[in-house]
């Protein structure tokens, strides 16, 4: 590939397992590689893993700027969506940040682990009641990670139907058009309002109390445009991306009989066997964008001040510089320094409640339905349509 | 072995309290992370390794 051809991203996802051929063939012969976006914009694609990370973490590089490349003409998508009154760089992201992190801690997540767990034994009753073959992604996957969040915002369990309901509407929507998604937004921000207000009137123990009470590191309170986003931030950066997870976790351990049964045998390895599932991912979406503000060095080549960045976190992760036997799961792996979830000060504030959820999810059926498989072969699993998140539209399961 | 923790960096992961309790703890109000010990012993050695390892914000240093 020489430095003038022109590449059209994202590329295409192949299926549910293997991931698209330019990857390596990137990684190997052109690691910083001109690409055009959906929108026309140009951009500069890292697909090593040491190139990734070092944008990733650098503190100066923000996700969007005026200036910056768009990613399609009329939209925007998960993660650059505008977070009024949340500042997205610099010191106020950090203060804003350290707000809500103390939520997140290993220790909050082994007191929350009994309450999720009951919550999938819950949803495997109701899966297992209602018969096979059945879809795991909208059995398991889909009200989950909603119905944890609720629990982390203090929506009661009478109003998770509609959380749920909010929820799905905007999530399909994203891959709409830009009118459709403001509706479903304005919508979603109206209803978070009204959940802040009864909070404010009488506040519990929960993450959005503590935000109306409390205050950051300068002393500052939130403001109600920053309470709403970041309680609509949590849902939208924390639902889709864990559903999606859940299903393709189990579509690659069900994948291989042997790696069933390797976990079958060894429920210890529950923990090592979830990170390999992130690192091994090749449905993981669009990747992260970073506008490089000032001519950067990377160790594969120069990045211009200006330049629109978009980090492969997937690629990164079958990078055979760090990785062992990269194109091979092993369901041992450890340390694994995948960067499923980011690097430096943007990585994802929601990643130990994730991997919670996730070793749940795994423990529990494991535990409760050992003669699990997939319905469909693995590489017949159809695929999500999105431009910003990948993942399987269904992930059909008998036992 | 010594280890050094930058808070500034730190993201409150919490990756290095699964890794190795005993030394990394993270703070009530904000996640960020603790040292609970600099000089721990070499029994621990693997475990603080790891932690620095798999630490998303490279905020913990090894030295041995
Ligand atoms: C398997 C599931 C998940 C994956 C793969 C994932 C992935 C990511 C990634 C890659 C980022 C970094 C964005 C960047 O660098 O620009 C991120 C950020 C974020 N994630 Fe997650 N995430 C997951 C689950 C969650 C959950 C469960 C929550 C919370 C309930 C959450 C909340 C957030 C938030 C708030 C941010 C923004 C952080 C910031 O701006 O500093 N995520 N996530
Ligand atoms: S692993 Fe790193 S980022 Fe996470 S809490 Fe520990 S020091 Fe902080």
């Amino acid at each position: 590939m020489t430095q003038g051809d022109q590449i059209d991203y994202p590329i295409p996802p192949i299926d549910a397992i293997e991931p698209p051929p330019e990857w390596e063939r990137l990684r190997q012969q052109c690691p910083v590689a001109h690409v055009r976006l959906p929108s026309g914009d140009q951009a500069a694609l890292l697909t090593r893993y040491d190139d990734v990370r070092q944008v990733l973490s650098d503190p100066r590089f923000a996700r969007s700027a005026d200036g910056a490349a768009r990613v399609s003409a009329e939209g925007t998508g998960v993660f650059d969506r505008r977070r009024p009154g949340v500042p997205q760089s610099g010191d106020g992201h950090q203060r804003w940040r350290r707000m809500i992190t103390k939520w997140f801690t290993a220790k909050r997540m082994a007191a929350l682990r009994p309450a999720i767990e009951a919550m999938a034994d819950q949803l495997v009753d109701d899966m297992v009641e209602r018969g096979r073959p059945a879809d795991l992604k909208a059995n398991l996957g889909f009200p989950l990670p909603v119905w944890v969040i609720c629990e982390l915002l203090g929506v009661p369990a009478s109003d998770r139907e509609r959380f749920s309901y909010c929820s799905d509407t905007f999530l399909n929507l994203s891959r709409y058009s830009a009118a459709d998604m403001e509706a479903a937004h304005t919508e979603f921000a109206a209803y978070m309002a009204g959940h802040i207000e009864a909070k404010r009137a009488d506040p519990g123990t929960d993450l959005l109390s503590d935000l109306i009470t409390g205050t950051d590191s300068a002393g500052e309170r939130l403001s109600d445009d920053a309470l709403v986003s970041t309680g609509m931030g949590l849902l939208i950066a924390g639902h889709e991306t864990t559903t999606n997870m859940i299903g393709k976790m189990m579509a690659m351990l069900l994948a291989d009989r042997e790696r069933w049964e390797q976990l079958l045998a060894d429920p210890a390895l529950v923990r090592t066997a979830v990170e390999e599932t992130l690192r091994y991912d090749a449905n993981a979406g669009f990747g992260m964008i970073r506008y490089v503000s000032e001519e950067l060095e990377l160790a594969d080549g120069v990045l211009p001040a200006g330049t629109t960045a978009v980090c492969s976190m997937a690629s990164a992760n079958r990078d055979e510089r760090i990785f062992d036997d990269a194109g091979e799961m092993d369901l041992t792996r450890s340390p694994n320094v995948h960067l499923a979830f980011g690097a430096g000060p943007h990585s994802c504030i929601g990643q130990s409640l994730a991997r919670t959820e996730l070793q749940v999810v795994l423990e529990v059926l494991l535990r409760r339905l050992p003669t699990l498989e997939l319905a469909v072969p693995a590489a017949e699993l159809p695929l999500v349509e999105g431009l910003l998140v990948g993942g399987l539209r269904e992930v059909r399961v008998i036992w | 072995m010594k280890i050094i923790v930058d808070q500034d960096k730190c993201v409150a992961s919490g990756q290095c309290v699964t890794a190795a309790a005993d030394v990394f703890d993270q703070r009530d109000e904000d996640g960020i992370v603790v040292l609970l010990t600099d000089n721990p012993s070499e029994d621990l050695a693997a475990d603080v390794h790891q932690a620095a390892a798999v630490c998303p914000a490279l905020a913990i240093v090894v030295e041995d």
